[in-house]
């Protein structure tokens, strides 16, 4: 494949044939800003952060710019810093301001860009006013969108169409007026979404965010419990309880994917009505009672039906070594062939 | 005197017939079948014939007689007099407003005389509506004449020859177009017309459309055989009922006569045309967006860099996309030669281009010039100038992305290129006259109301530059501007105009930043003396009466809706200005002999609010 | 899976699911994809972003055919003849690959003489489908490569699924396609780990790594590797547990992480067979409907909670890792059941954890002899990975096949007709697929939001047949089998054929498994729940 040279703020740059400049400049640790731009989605160019200047093209966006040889790319300029610093303090003055509530503070793409241009406080002052607030959709219940942080960069209308051929939502209405909303502005629940969460994941300020979302102290890397697709996960678990399950991206049978059980279904692990001591039957009722006592007793039950007055109905839903371990049980203590599952279920 | 045929000719475009001008066809055929003179005298309807101002229209052919203001009561005396008697029906006729003379022919008439008909050269000629009168000015001949040769590549020599560059607004040489889409590979290819002329005050598209509709289906068929598509798509506003009524006629007929459909004339060639109504969104008729729209997606234009419509347009095919008068002009290019074309306007600029002149000029109409026409032209000869003898002060081109144009711009050549370097723009042919009384910061701010209402929500700069401007704008117009209001807004403007995705956004500001550019002190006034010069923000003027001149007459207080008026008959009258909600009634109710009540703006209105 | 192994020589998807998406066709049969499998169904749907050519087979009209070229509605339980039909087409106009044919497979022959039996004309009337609709997807399958079949329980849950599943890997085998990348017969797995339960053993037939327990040879070596003696006789299925149970035959039963009340094919049953049981070991999560009725009941680990392996559809051996304490003084399996055989003085059970567990596996079963925790660390195996260095197979029979021969079998098929055909008093079909929001329902029964997105069981019926029966989407209606009745709420959809009402099983106040039918299938012993006859009334 062709390959390109080009410079990018003086730094030489080499990108394949079809590159756009903001990848080939992502790819060398040049931030250009931008904020509607993801690598797994279709560039469409609407929120002008990434506006670079060519040399002898005059001013560009980076996310839909294919690299050229010889391309000479400037990242600041003052064609360049006119542009995204009053789109930015137009985002910022059509934004909620109270970051230190906002789930995605700190996360938060709008943060970033804001940190690296800037703003002319002045003018940002004389243009942010009273707004009227929009109400928010919480039809969902896993996650919330509030409007009033949307900086309707589509990345979650693309997500929906592009990623998952769902499209649950688009943009309604046009103008300051416009939203992005299930079909004839109806809230998420009525739409045909499927509560994959992809689009939460991919919103890049508050507005997509989480029901009860509290951030993870560590994440733990493992395989979804559902079906058989298998499709890696990463637990957060934040004071001995899982709150938040994402994506593993390194998986190569679901790479970063995950549908509605995978990514919310995990609740059942913390859930009030797990067993949560061994059980034993008296009269008619469970009793609790310790390990010793309870194993003590399978085990001398089980010692009166050796042979194949026993049968293990073992779990697809356990581990490999769980179902090796159990059927080794089965076969050379209980001496018998009877184990199965669900096999075919 | 004796005739041997002779022709009522009703206009109907849509001006005409919200002046009834049906029924003063339907009560003109009566007439004519009553009085036995059917024979020789033919009535029928036409298209758009560009005196709206003067509507309804009815012509007389060959005299060409004009009669204005016709009303059904007159129908008894255009017959009886004119047709029957010949004697010209003189209180019917227009009458220079200088001389008071009236003039019979409309050749005589200087809204006309300026002109130069190519596009228009059937609209008020022919009837819309059926195909022979078309096909009896040389309609279809073109058509016939080029699908005989095997290829379009004459076509394409004609059009370059004619140096005629799209007349959308952008003005691309529409040669370039139609040949790229020749040359893009692909085994299905559309032609597509875009007649979503969205625009305030812009109509010329619909008259084209209604006047003279199978002109464009012949150039969209020219398109087809040239570029190699079999099928066209004309995108036309739902607004425009009577237009997509008139199309769907000569499509129907053209279908008939072999002149669409497939096998045309014999040729071997395939072209067909469906209607595809557009809901009102004004960026559909931005091209990608409007693609998208019939694709039937939601309407949002196409960031760039992406490729072109005639690579990659409708359903992702190679698609060539003109505008309603692009098209229309096809026809009368190759029946007269390329050459013959590039002999009318400027260098740069060839041809006509049509205004829908309005605003405050005597003459509102349709209208068709040469291009390189200067301003002072149109709107003074042809327009017939300021009414009321009020100062000019400002014409608006371009649409709602043009710009403002002061006195100082009247000798500028109307053309692409001379208007754009002024600040303006061509646009789709929508010109707007400004008298004295207009106030700049609001003209500004009405063309941003409409642009931000219509922005398509996608882009940044566009959704919410436009919102703010118009946001700062709406404060300055209500006193509530703020130093330093104009320098943001400029830098704003300029960063919309910079930033923004497509073509409309890139034009959004334009009616802010030009009339910052020609009338900053009015802008100034608005926010360092809170005075509207033109005395025509509501909340910065007042209305008083003066002593010296009221009589007492009770006139303006019984107008008064709000009861702001107090006073006895005979004795001078007085404005509570806390109750006044300058709507301006007494002013007009005071009878002009007397002229008692005063607009004013600036420390009287102060002084007014405190009082 | 019987089907698979006997005529490819391994059971499990022969291709990875990352290939589907750079498949030129995709034959999805008796699979609700984007429910039961959703991520598998993302691929596939890149697939046809990309151009691919989508076949639907199933007989309800499911969300994937909005992305199908081509949709084939057939009756339930005619995959036989409608794959037979299309591999009619197939060799009939020569689009078969002959020297694949050749080479690489066994008793065409056989195959070529049962296919007499399967003109367009035959199929057409047995599948209900248009015949120039089957010859269609037959030649966009054998011509447009490469091609993949997917398929899921709508294939294997009928009295004859090992035929259609042998009918799977024939049309796979005719053309070629089969043993080379984005193309394959590949079997979607329902369970996160029922391929590595079945890998280890936990199987009445086999061994871990499916070596028969019949086989003497294949014995000695789990005894020598066990240092015990074995039983020769194979095992009874799940079903035939149950029915033992009931029988008295079997008197203790030791059941983890399953609820067979509900999951079960005529549960009304099962469930009278389990309260005969003398003594029953329940190790789970929830007190589950089967839970209630143990002796005692154990509080496993769930998935969070400790360390292992998955093996998922794709034979991938995946890690799973803990990340929180069990809860309470639950444990993890293994750790319960090895306690258990060290209380009945067992030897070899003195595990200290998944990792030991997992290094004798890869001792005694081959295709997972490579396999160890340290290089499971990055990223997951497929097997068969026999040693440390071998990379994993993401693509079986490439080279030869597993069957003894090396070759693949063609299998002459006839059609069968489904165990339960509607007859007067049960007139329609019920068909049971599985719902995007819930798994069986032990566990996402007790997740808050996925009940908010799906609360309760619809019975789903064609208008026409709405009418017929004077039902009203959202009536509350009786549906009633052979075996039991169950009363459920109305979803009046045309994806459901006329004459066939469709349920899902993941709702305890619903166990539609009262109604299906445990006939079994006489090679798989899989219940035949996908058909059974039911009459519907309004109540």
């Amino acid at each position: 494949m062709r390959v390109h040279d080009l410079t990018i703020d003086g730094v030489a740059v080499s990108a394949p044939e079809g590159t756009t400049v903001l990848d080939a400049a992502r790819k060398k640790g040049i931030y250009i800003p931008h904020l509607c731009d993801r690598p797994d989605l279709k560039p469409v160019g609407v929120c002008r952060m990434c506006t670079v200047e060519v040399e002898g093209k005059g001013l560009v966006i980076s996310c839909k710019t294919p690299v050229r040889d010889g391309m000479v790319v400037r990242t600041e300029s003052e064609g360049v810093s006119k542009v995204r610093q009053v789109a930015l303090e137009l985002l910022i003055a059509d934004h909620d301001s109270d970051c230190l509530t906002c789930a995605k503070d700190t996360n938060c793409s709008l943060q970033r860009v804001a940190r690296h241009v800037g703003v002319d406080s002045p003018r940002l002052a004389r243009i942010r006013r009273e707004r009227d607030r929009r109400p928010l959709d919480t039809s969902n219940p896993f996650f919330d969108f509030d409007p009033n942080r949307c900086i309707l960069c589509g990345i979650c209308v693309r997500t929906c169409d592009e990623l998952q051929n769902i499209n649950a939502i688009d943009y309604t209405f046009r103008g300051t007026k416009t939203l992005i909303a299930g079909f004839g502005n109806r809230p998420r629940i009525e739409t045909n979404c499927e509560s994959c969460g992809e689009c939460v994941v991919r919103c890049p300020v508050g507005a997509l965010v989480p029901k009860d979302s509290r951030q993870p102290s560590k994440l733990v890397r493992t395989i979804c419990s559902f079906c058989g697709c298998g499709c890696g996960m990463l637990l957060g678990v934040r004071d001995g309880e899982i709150v938040s399950a994402a994506g593993d991206f390194k998986n190569p049978a679901s790479r970063g994917r995950l549908c509605v059980k995978g990514r919310y279904g995990y609740r059942y692990v913390n859930s009030p009505e797990r067993l949560t001591t061994p059980l034993v039957k008296r009269d008619g009722e469970f009793i609790p009672v310790g390990w010793d006592e309870a194993l003590d007793l399978v085990a001398e039950k089980f010692s009166e039906s050796m042979g194949d007055s026993f049968a293990t109905i073992a779990s697809a839903k356990c581990t490999n070594e769980e179902n090796y371990v159990v059927q080794k049980f089965t076969r050379v203590v209980m001496g018998t062939n009877n184990i199965d599952h669900c096999a075919r279920l | 005197m004796k005739k041997d045929t002779r022709s009522l000719l009703v206009c109907q475009g849509s001006m005409c017939i919200s002046g009834k001008s049906r029924a003063i066809q339907e009560a003109l055929e009566k007439k004519v079948a009553g009085t036995q003179m059917d024979g020789d005298v033919e009535v029928k309807l036409i298209g758009c014939h560009g005196f709206c101002q003067q509507g309804p229209l009815v012509i007389v052919e060959p005299e060409a007689t004009c009669y204005t203001g016709v009303t059904v009561e007159d129908v008894d005396d255009i017959v009886q007099s004119d047709l029957r008697d010949g004697q010209v029906v003189e209180r019917l006729l227009f009458h220079d407003p200088e001389t008071g003379s009236p003039i019979a022919s409309y050749h005589d008439i200087p809204f006309y005389g300026a002109q130069t008909k190519l596009l228009l050269r059937h609209c008020g000629l022919i009837n819309p509506e059926d195909i022979d009168d078309y096909l009896g000015v040389g309609g279809y001949e073109a058509l016939g004449s080029v699908l005989e040769r095997p290829d379009g590549r004459e076509v394409l020599a004609e059009l370059k020859a004619s140096q005629l560059r799209g007349r959308g607004g952008g003005g691309f040489p529409a040669w370039r177009k139609w040949e790229a889409c020749l040359d893009a590979d692909g085994d299905e290819k559309f032609v597509v017309c875009n007649a979503d002329e969205g625009d305030p005050g812009a109509f010329m598209d619909r008259s084209i459309l209604e006047g003279d509709p199978h002109a464009v289906l012949e150039g969209m068929s020219i398109a087809g055989f040239t570029v190699g598509a079999r099928k066209g798509y004309i995108y036309v506003r739902a607004e425009y009922p009577l237009a997509v009524e008139r199309l769907r006629v000569a499509i129907d007929q053209a279908r008939r006569r072999g002149y669409l459909g497939s096998d045309i004339l014999g040729s071997g060639f395939s072209f067909d045309v469906e209607v595809f109504l557009g809901a009102g969104a004004f960026v559909c008729g931005e091209s990608t967006a409007l693609t998208l729209s019939i694709e039937g997606k939601r309407g949002l234009p196409k960031a760039a860099p992406r490729p072109r419509t005639t690579e990659v347009g409708l359903f992702d095919k190679p698609t060539l996309l003109n505008n309603v008068k692009t098209f229309a002009f096809v026809p009368l290019i190759l029946a007269q030669g390329g050459e013959w074309f590039a002999r009318i306007g400027t260098e740069g600029s060839k041809g006509t281009a049509t205004f829908a002149l309005s605003g405050h000029v005597v003459n509102c109409g349709l209208i068709e010039v040469p291009m390189g026409i200067t301003l002072r032209k149109i709107i003074y000869e042809i327009g017939g100038g300021v009414p009321e003898g009020k100062a000019f002060k400002a014409v608006q081109t371009g649409g709602p992305s043009g710009g403002c144009l002061p006195e100082s711009f009247l000798d500028t050549p109307v053309d692409y290129d001379s208007l754009l370097q002024a600040g303006s723009m061509m646009g789709s042919g929508g010109m707007v006259v400004m008298n004295e009384d207009t106030c700049m910061v609001d003209v500004a701010r009405y063309f941003l109301q409409f642009t931000e209402r219509e922005s398509c929500g996608q882009c940044v700069h566009c959704r919410l530059g436009t919102k703010q401007m118009l946001t700062i704008l709406e404060e300055i117009t209500r006193g509530e501007g703020k130093p330093g209001d104009v320098e943001f807004l400029v830098q704003i403007g300029e960063a919309v105009n910079a930033g923004s995705l497509c073509g409309l956004g890139q034009s959004a500001a334009n009616p802010v930043l030009t009339t910052i550019r020609y009338f900053l002190d009015e802008y100034e006034a608005h926010i360092v003396e809170g005075r509207c010069p033109a005395r025509s923000c509501k909340a910065l003027i007042s209305f008083q009466i003066l002593p010296d001149k009221c009589i007492g007459c009770m006139l303006c207080a019984k107008a008064c809706p709000v009861d702001a008026i107090a006073g006895e008959r005979k004795s001078v009258h007085v404005i509570d200005q806390g109750k006044c909600i300058r709507c301006g009634m007494c002013e007009e109710a005071c009878p002009s002999r007397y002229s008692a009540v005063e607009r004013t703006s600036g420390s009287l209105a102060e002084g007014g609010e405190e009082a | 899976m019987a089907g698979l192994a006997t005529t490819l020589g391994s059971g499990a998807m022969t291709n990875s699911i990352e290939e589907l998406g750079d498949a030129a066709t995709i034959l999805a049969l008796g699979t609700n994809t984007t429910a039961a499998h959703p991520i598998v169904a993302l691929r596939v749907k890149d697939a046809v972003v990309k151009g691919a050519k989508l076949i639907v087979a199933n007989p309800k009209e499911i969300d994937l055919c909005r992305f199908a070229d081509q949709f084939i509605q057939h009756k339930a339980g005619t995959d036989v003849a409608l794959l037979m039909g299309m591999m009619r087409v197939i060799v009939d106009e020569g689009l078969h690959d002959q020297e694949f044919i050749a080479e690489r497979t066994e008793d065409f022959e056989l195959l070529r003489a049962s296919l007499k039996g399967f003109d367009l004309e035959t199929a057409e009337r047995l599948t209900g489908v248009p015949r120039e609709k089957i010859a269609e997807a037959a030649r966009t399958y054998a011509t447009n490569k490469p091609a993949s079949i997917i398929y899921c329980m709508g294939i294997t849950q009928h009295i004859h699924g090992t035929n259609n599943v042998m009918a799977v890997s024939n049309l796979a085998l005719l053309t070629g396609s089969i043993g080379k990348p984005y193309t394959g017969v590949n079997p979607l797995r329902g369970q996160n780990n029922v391929q590595g339960a079945c890998d280890m053993g936990a199987l009445p037939n086999v061994y871990p790594g499916y070596r028969p327990v019949v086989d003497p040879g294949v014995r000695d070596a789990f005894e020598t590797a066990w240092d015990c003696s074995l039983s020769p006789t194979p095992g009874l299925t799940h079903t035939e547990i149950f029915d033992l149970v009931g029988e008295g035959r079997i008197t203790a039963l030791y059941v983890i992480g399953e609820n067979p009340i509900l999951s079960e094919a005529n549960a009304g049953k099962v469930k009278k067979d389990i309260e005969k049981a003398g003594f029953m070991v329940v190790q789970d999560l929830f007190m589950s409907e089967t839970a209630q009725l143990a002796d005692v009941v154990l509080p496993g680990a769930s998935f969070a909670e400790k360390d292992g392996t998955f093996t998922n559809t794709e034979r991938r051996i995946q890690r799973v890792r803990q990340a929180i304490d069990p809860v309470g003084d639950a444990k993890p399996d293994w750790w319960i059941t090895a306690e258990i055989a060290k209380r009945l003085n067992a030897k070899g059970f003195d595990f200290t954890g998944p990792e030991e567990i997992m290094a004798e596996i890869a001792e005694v079963v081959p295709a997972y002899g490579g396999v160890t925790y340290a290089r499971l660390e990055q990223v997951g195996l497929q097997w068969p990975c026999p040693s440390e260095d071998h990379p994993g197979t993401p693509i079986l029979h490439v080279e030869r096949f597993g069957t003894p021969t090396g070759k693949g079998r063609f299998m002459p098929l006839e059609h069968v007709p489904s165990a339960e055909s509607p007859n007067e008093e049960y007139p329609l079909l019920l068909t049971t697929d599985r719902s995007l929001y819930h798994f069986h329902g032990t566990m996402t029964r007790r997740v808050y939001g996925l009940n908010i997105l799906e609360g309760e069981e619809l019975v789903k019926i064609n208008p026409e047949d709405a009418v017929t029966y004077g039902i009203e989407n959202g009536d509350v209606i009786r549906v009633a089998s052979r075996r039991g009745e169950v009363e459920a709420k109305v979803l009046v959809t045309d994806t459901c054929p006329p004459g066939t009402v469709s349920m899902s099983f993941h709702f305890a106040e619903v166990p539609t498994n009262v109604l299906t039918c445990s006939e079994l299938d006489p090679v798989a012993k899989t219940p035949a729940t996908k058909v059974c006859a039911v009459r519907v009334e309004s109540l």
